[in-house]
C-alpha cells in the first residue's frame, strides 16, 4: 500500500516542479502583459477581460509576474543547490573518506561543518546586503553557503557507508588511489542520496528566498519575485486580499512540490529506507 | 560524562570565538570608515581624526576586535557610530521579546505536534491518519511570514478578532499584551508544529514496534494507554532532537515574522540597522543571533548524550 502512495508524491510533485518551470521557461518567450509595466489606469485593475488575476497597486499584471518570478526562484534555486552541491560534495566525501589515521582531516572538515551551520541564510544575506548592497546575487551566495553543510554532512554519511563495501575494497587492494575510488566508486553510489538532498534543498532555497525578498535582501525591484509581491500586498490586505492569494499559493506550490520530489524519489531510488520511515 | 561535557563546552567556546572573528572579519572588509561617514563630507582632517581616537577604529583591526569581543563577555556591545547610544541595553531589551515569541512558538508547535503525531502514526492505515500527514506535508510548504499573512486575513481582516500587527508591552496590559502576541506565535509554531507532526508519527511509530510495548499490550493495555506509560519517553528522544535544531530555526523565522506583525524584537533591530548603516548595532546582533544557535546546537548535543549513553563515544 505504501508503494501506491509513494508513487503519488512523485507524481504529484514531478507535476507541480513541471508547472513551475513551464511557467518559467515560458516567460522568457511570452506574458501576457509586460511584468514591470506600470499602468496607472489599470491600478488595481479585477480580473478579467486579459488580466486573467488581475493587476496590482502600480497596475502591473499580477498573471506575468507571477512566471517571471518562477523565473527568479527557479534561478535562485538553481545557483544556490548548485554552489552548495559543488563545495559541499567534495568536502563531504573527503571527510567521509579520511583514513583512521587522518581523522583531524574529517574533523576538522565537520567542525568548520558545524561553525557555517550557525550561519543561517537569512543571517548571511543581511550581512552580505550590509557589505555589499543586497540582490539576487548576494541572496543567492548566502543561501548557497548555508547549504553548503547540510550536502557535506549527506555526502560524508553516504561515502562512510560506500567505502565499507566490499568493491571499495576490492578496488583498494588492487592500487587504486583516493581520488580514482572517489570518482569511480564514492560519487556514482551516492548520486542518488545528492539527487534527493538537492531536491530538499531546492525547497529550503525557495522559502528562503521568498523570505529574504519579503525583508528586502532579495531580488531587486522592478524584476518580479514572489516573496516581494507578497510584501507589497501586505498593505492591502485589508482592500485586495488577491494580491497576497496568488504569490503565496505559488511559493507554497513549488515548495510542496520540491518536497514531494525529493520524499518521492528518495523512497524510489532506495527501497529500503520504505519501511525504515514507516 | 564529565570529560563528555568539558569537551564539548570547550568545541562551544571555541566556536563561539570562532564565529566572533568571522563575524567582525566580514564586517570590518566594509568599505567606507565611519568616522567620515558619521561626520560627512565637510569635515576637517582633525575632526576625523579625533573621531576616530574617539570611536577607537585608528587601533589595529586585531585590538579592535579583541576590545569588541572582550566586551560582549560582560555584556558591552560598543557603543553606536550613528545614534551614539550604547548597543548592548538595546539588544538586551529586544532579545526579551523575541525569546517570548521563540518560546511561543515552540508551545504552539508542540500542542500542535504531539497529538497529531501521535494520532497519526496510530492510525497510520486509515485514511485520517494519513490525512494528517498530507496537512503536515502542506504545512511544511508554508513559510513562517505566509501563515502571518493568512492568519492577519482570517482574525484581523475577516473575524476583526484580533490586531493585524504592532506590540504591547505586558507591564502596560497583560491582555493586549497577550492579542498581540497570538498570531505571530501561530504563525511560527503551525508551521513548525507541521514539521514536528513528521517527526513525533515516526518516532511512536518506531516505538510501537517494540517488543515491550507489544508485551504491555498484552498485558492487557489498551493501545493509547500502552503508549501513555511506555511509549512517550522513548520516543521523546529523537523528538527532544529535532525540538532543539527547531529552536533555531524559530529565531531565525522570529526575524521575519517580527517583520510582518510590527515587533520590536531583534530582528526588527537588526534590519533597522541595516537600514540605518548601524554597522557595529548590526554585527552584535548577528553575533548575539549566531551565539545563541551555537549555544541551543550544544544543549542538544548535552541533552542527547544524557538521554542515550551510547552517543557519547560516536563523535
Amino acid at each position: 500500500m505504501s508503494g501506491r502512495r509513494l508513487n503519488l508524491g512523485l507524481v504529484t510533485g514531478g507535476a507541480l516542479v513541471g508547472v513551475v518551470v513551464a511557467a518559467a521557461l515560458v516567460s522568457f518567450v511570452w506574458t501576457p502583459h509586460d511584468p514591470t509595466l506600470v499602468d496607472a489606469a489599470g491600478k488595481l485593475r479585477e480580473p478579467g477581460g486579459g488580466y486573467l488575476l488581475g493587476a496590482d497597486k502600480f497596475g502591473r499584471d499580477t498573471l506575468s509576474q507571477l512566471m517571471v518570478g518562477a523565473r527568479t526562484t527557479l534561478y535562485v534555486g538553481v545557483v544556490a543547490v548548485g554552489i552548495a552541491a559543488v563545495v559541499g560534495t567534495p568536502l563531504g566525501v573527503a571527510a567521509g573518506m579520511a583514513p583512521r589515521s587522518r581523522g583531524w582531516l574529517s574533523e576538522l572538515i565537520m567542525r568548520v561543518n558545524d561553525l557555517v551551520f550557525a550561519f543561517p541564510a537569512l543571517l548571511l544575506a543581511v550581512m552580505l546586503g550590509a557589505v555589499y548592497g543586497a540582490g539576487t546575487l548576494t541572496a543567492m551566495i548566502a543561501i548557497g553557503v548555508a547549504t553548503v553543510p547540510a550536502f557535506a554532512r549527506v555526502a560524508r554519511a553516504a561515502t562512510m557507508q560506500v567505502m565499507v563495501t566490499d568493491y571499495v575494497l576490492a578496488a583498494r587492494a588492487a592500487g587504486r588511489r583516493g581520488p580514482a575510488i572517489a570518482v569511480r566508486h564514492v560519487l556514482p553510489n551516492i548520486g542518488s542520496v545528492l539527487i534527493v538532498q538537492a531536491s530538499v534543498s531546492f525547497a529550503i532555497a525557495i522559502l528562503a528566498e521568498a523570505a529574504l525578498s519579503f525583508l528586502g535582501f532579495g531580488t531587486r525591484p522592478p524584476t518580479p519575485s514572489w516573496g516581494r509581491m507578497l510584501q507589497e500586498s501586505q498593505e492591502l490586505l485589508f482592500s485586495t486580499p488577491r494580491l497576497a492569494l496568488w504569490p503565496g499559493l505559488a511559493i507554497a506550490l513549488a515548495v510542496l512540490g520540491f518536497n514531494l520530489l525529493g520524499d518521492g524519489l528518495r523512497d524510489h531510488l532506495d527501497p529500503k529506507l520504505r519501511s525504515a520511515r514507516g | 560524562m564529565i570529560v563528555y561535557l568539558l569537551k564539548r563546552l570547550a568545541v562551544l567556546l571555541a566556536s563561539v570565538a570562532a564565529a566572533g572573528v568571522a563575524v567582525f572579519a566580514f564586517m570590518a572588509v566594509l568599505p567606507g570608515d565611519p568616522a567620515e561617514i558619521a561626520l560627512g563630507v565637510n569635515a576637517t582632517p582633525e575632526a576625523v581624526a579625533e573621531l576616530r581616537a574617539r570611536f577607537g577604529t585608528d587601533r589595529p583591526p586585531a585590538a579592535q576586535f579583541l576590545d569588541w569581543f572582550g566586551g560582549l563577555a560582560h555584556g558591552d556591545f560598543g557603543t553606536s557610530y550613528v545614534t551614539s547610544s550604547p548597543i548592548g541595553p538595546q539588544i538586551a531589551e529586544r532579545l526579551g521579546v523575541t525569546t517570548v515569541l521563540v518560546l511561543g512558538g515552540m508551545v504552539v508547535a508542540l500542542i500542535v505536534a504531539v497529538p497529531a503525531g501521535t494520532f497519526a502514526a496510530v492510525h497510520h492505515r486509515d485514511p485520517l491518519g494519513a490525512a494528517i500527514s498530507a496537512v503536515s506535508q502542506v504545512g511544511i510548504a508554508i513559510p513562517a511570514f505566509l501563515a502571518g499573512i493568512l492568519l492577519v486575513f482570517v482574525f484581523a481582516v475577516k473575524a476583526q478578532a484580533l490586531p493585524s500587527g504592532g506590540y504591547v508591552p505586558i507591564a502596560d496590559d497583560p491582555a493586549e499584551w497577550l492579542r498581540s502576541l497570538l498570531l505571530p506565535w501561530l504563525s511560527l509554531g503551525l508551521v513548525q508544529g507541521a514539521v514536528l507532526t513528521r517527526y513525533v508519527r515516526s518516532a511512536v511509530l518506531d516505538v510501537m514496534r517494540e517488543d515491550y510495548l507489544r508485551t504491555a499490550r498484552a498485558k492487557g493495555r489498551g493501545r493509547m494507554g500502552a503508549l501513555w506509560r511506555h511509549g512517550l519517553r522513548n520516543a521523546s528522544i529523537p523528538v527532544v532532537t529535532v525540538l532543539g535544531l527547531q529552536l533555531a530555526t524559530l529565531l531565525i523565522g522570529a526575524v521575519v515574522v517580527e517583520r510582518v506583525f510590527v515587533i520590536p524584537g531583534l530582528g526588527d533591530l537588526l534590519l533597522n540597522g541595516v537600514a540605518g548603516r548601524d554597522l557595529l548595532l548590526v554585527q552584535g546582533v548577528v553575533m548575539v543571533l549566531v551565539a545563541a544557535v551555537l549555544l541551543i546546537n550544544f544543549v542538544v548535543d548535552v541533552c542527547y548524550a544524557v538521554l542515550d549513553p551510547r552517543l557519547r563515544g560516536a563523535r
